[in-house]
């Protein structure tokens, strides 16, 4: 499959009262045209800094990028003039599915007017000019993309949606808040969709619902996804592949039946092993996740490793490839199906 | 199920209902939050309570908590009701019943170090000379693994974890009997949920505890509990051993509810799972049984005749088909 996204040895500091925590440490991420990628890890490890960095809003004040790079079909961003980015790749050509529905609509402007104030910028019908903020809006455009909003909002299964697009946030249920995100991130006719825990805060059914809503259309319309959990659960239902993160590094990166069948890296047998199973038994990983301002040396999570050895401690190991399309950045995989000891 | 404990709690038609005001202040309605539960809990035992958002099963804890009146039933803790007891009386009761909300490090003062967070309980319930209270404060923490050093530092000193911990010690500084968890591992990872869970059972060992687990993950209730009661609307829909009613839901709400939990390794639950909408408004109840709206097997009768818990294969199911 084509490259789409690739991210290249991305680091990302960010000021705290106690110096640069190193939130992100040369990461790689490759995302190919039409796939659905999950990026897993525990909370802290850096996954939401990465999707923000990839869409290039990373608070200006703290966040500072040491280097790296994120090409997205072929150009490098980072590098790119900022106003082009905005005006043809964010929100455009990338578009994002927010964890929390409940805050991400104004609570105060009917969704109509909402959708439609997105669609006077970013439609991909419009040839989208400079910004002004009382530019003109031509009818016959804004009827087009009317149109297609009426269209998708039935196609993310919206009871009524010209109704629909009168009424106010608060009288959509949680669920049906978070289909008219997944329906906002599609109308611009994205390449690449990154969603941020887009299901956390949902009930199982619903959950599963959204899901498979997600999964149909994304594949119905050939649009990558970059989704981001700490959920693996989710991650196995969605994915073509998943990333794990620990600690700011990538560990590894796997198809998804080899990622929960046969997982090389100690972190991530450790992290599968901790989900709860039929049998009962419950095993955690002992130790806690680093600071990220005095992270520790080489491979970060040496302390809590069992396989560690003195090169963990000084190095961090490059990406070694298994097979197809699994890579894990260890100096001592494992080779053994998962559940088999770690 | 052995008959022989004789129950630490039961709740007998338990209602919680909420008055619907218009903006006037006018009442306009019921939300029916708890609508008539009943449950047994023995001694020594873990009773899972799981249901989506909205289905009641906070509510009906903070009923058993005596944070809301019951609006009618009875609440009987170890053979007594407490529903209706007068303050002082109901005091008395309040050590032996706790209730852990979701992250029980968020609930320690700020300004205060963790020993007088550990004394004041003691204080406020007990007799106890400042001497024996420093040894009981000392036996718990150590119980919830901290160490002693640990009593003069601040929350914001210590991690989240030991945050949360410290949450517990001060809940079990009273030696409750009944402990309430209120969706205690939503939002953790998994590695450190596996700690909390594991924590949570070894203090059950030690303290001979006896606790309700409310949750809306299926895949922890099954690990932590015995049996298990799942609520829909208000109403408890099963009720069982949870090893029966996993391996063989008899509701199919209960059959929809374990069908979403995504089970790694397995087939895709997405391309299977089948329910349909979302819950109703609990201010504006189905009539008749509360999951027909969205139920597969639902027929005429379901919506004129509200099914009753009966006894199905080992376990309590409330549904004309099961």
């Amino acid at each position: 499959m084509a490259e789409l996204l690739a991210v290249r040895g991305l680091r990302v500091d960010f000021a705290t009262d106690r110096g640069p925590a190193q939130v992100l440490d040369g990461i790689n991420l490759d995302v190919a045209a039409g796939e659905v990628v999950g990026l897993v890890g525990e909370s802290g490890c850096g996954k939401t800094t990465l999707a923000r960095a990839i869409l290039g809003v990373l608070p200006e004040s703290a966040a500072r990028i040491r280097g790296g790079e994120v090409r997205f079909r072929g150009v490098d961003l980072l590098r790119q003039d900022p106003a082009a980015v905005n005006e043809q790749v964010r929100g455009r050509a990338i578009t994002f599915i927010p964890q929390d529905p409940f805050t991400s609509f104004s609570p105060l402007f009917q969704v109509g007017t909402q959708i439609m104030d997105l669609m006077k910028w970013k439609s991909p019908r419009g040839r989208v000019r400079p910004a002004a903020l009382f530019g003109r809006y031509p009818r016959a455009r804004r009827r087009a993309d009317r149109e297609a909003v009426l269209d998708t909002l039935r196609a993310v299964q919206i009871p009524e949606p010209t109704r629909a697009l009168r009424r106010l946030p608060h009288e959509f249920s949680g669920g049906q808040r978070q289909r008219l995100m997944i329906a906002m991130a599609l109308l611009p006719e994205p390449d690449l969709i990154i969603a941020d825990e887009p299901t956390t805060a949902l009930d199982v059914t619903i959950q599963a619902q959204i899901l498979r809503l997600l999964r149909a259309l994304v594949k119905e319309r050939g649009v990558s996804v970059l989704f981001t959990t700490h959920d693996l659960g989710t991650a196995h239902e969605l994915c073509d592949r998943v990333v794990v993160m620990y600690a700011g590094q990538e560990m590894e990166a796997a198809p998804t039946d080899a990622f929960f069948g046969r997982p090389a890296h100690p972190y991530t047998r450790r992290l599968l092993a901790s989900v709860p199973g039929p049998e009962g038994e419950i095993r955690d990983i002992p130790g806690e996740v680093p600071s990220l301002v005095a992270p520790p040396a080489g491979c970060r999570f040496h302390p809590r490793c069992d396989h560690a050895t003195a090169e963990c401690r000084v190095e961090r190991p490059g990406p070694r490839d298994l097979a197809d399309g699994h890579s894990v950045r260890c100096h001592h995989p494992v080779d053994a199906p998962a559940g088999a000891g770690t | 199920m052995s008959a022989t404990a004789a129950p630490l709690l039961e709740l007998v038609d338990l209602a919680r209902h909420f008055p619907v005001r218009s903006a006037f202040g006018r009442r306009v309605g019921w939300l029916r939050a708890v609508d008539g539960v009943s449950l047994q809990v023995r001694p020594g035992e873990t009773l899972g309570l799981v249901g989506e958002s909205g289905c009641g099963k906070s509510t009906l804890g903070k009923t058993v908590m005596g944070i809301y009146t019951p609006t009618a039933g009875e609440i009987r803790f170890s053979g007594r009701e407490i529903g209706r007891l007068p303050r002082r009386a109901r005091r008395a009761v309040a050590k032996d019943l706790q209730y852990v909300y979701q992250d029980p490090g968020a609930s320690l003062d700020p300004r205060w170090k963790v020993r007088p967070l550990l004394h004041e309980p003691l204080l406020i319930h007990t007799t106890l000379t400042r001497a024996e209270r420093d040894r009981e404060v000392g036996a718990i923490l150590a119980a919830v693994g901290l160490p002693d050093a640990h009593l003069d530092l601040y929350p914001h000193e210590l991690s989240g974890g030991q945050q949360r911990r410290v949450g517990l010690a001060r809940i079990l500084t009273l030696r409750p009997r009944l402990v309430i968890l209120d969706e205690p591992t939503s939002g953790l990872d998994v590695s450190v949920q596996a700690s909390v869970l594991k924590l949570f059972r070894s203090l059950q060992e030690t303290f001979a505890l006896t606790y309700v687990f409310i949750s809306h993950d299926l895949s922890v209730v099954r690990v932590m509990c015995e049996s298990i009661a799942v609520m829909y609307l208000g109403k408890i829909v099963e009720r069982g051993p949870t090893a029966r009613v996993f391996e063989a839901p008899r509701h199919p709400y209960t059959r929809s509810l374990l069908a979403a939990v995504p089970r790694i390794g397995g087939r895709r639950v997405i391309q299977d799972f089948a329910l349909e909408g979302e819950p109703p408004n609990p201010r504006d109840i189905p009539t008749g049984c509360r999951f027909r709206t969205r139920c597969p097997l639902a027929q005429a009768r379901c919506a004129e005749e509200e099914p009753a818990l009966r006894p199905v294969d080992g376990r309590a199911v409330a549904c004309h088909f099961a």
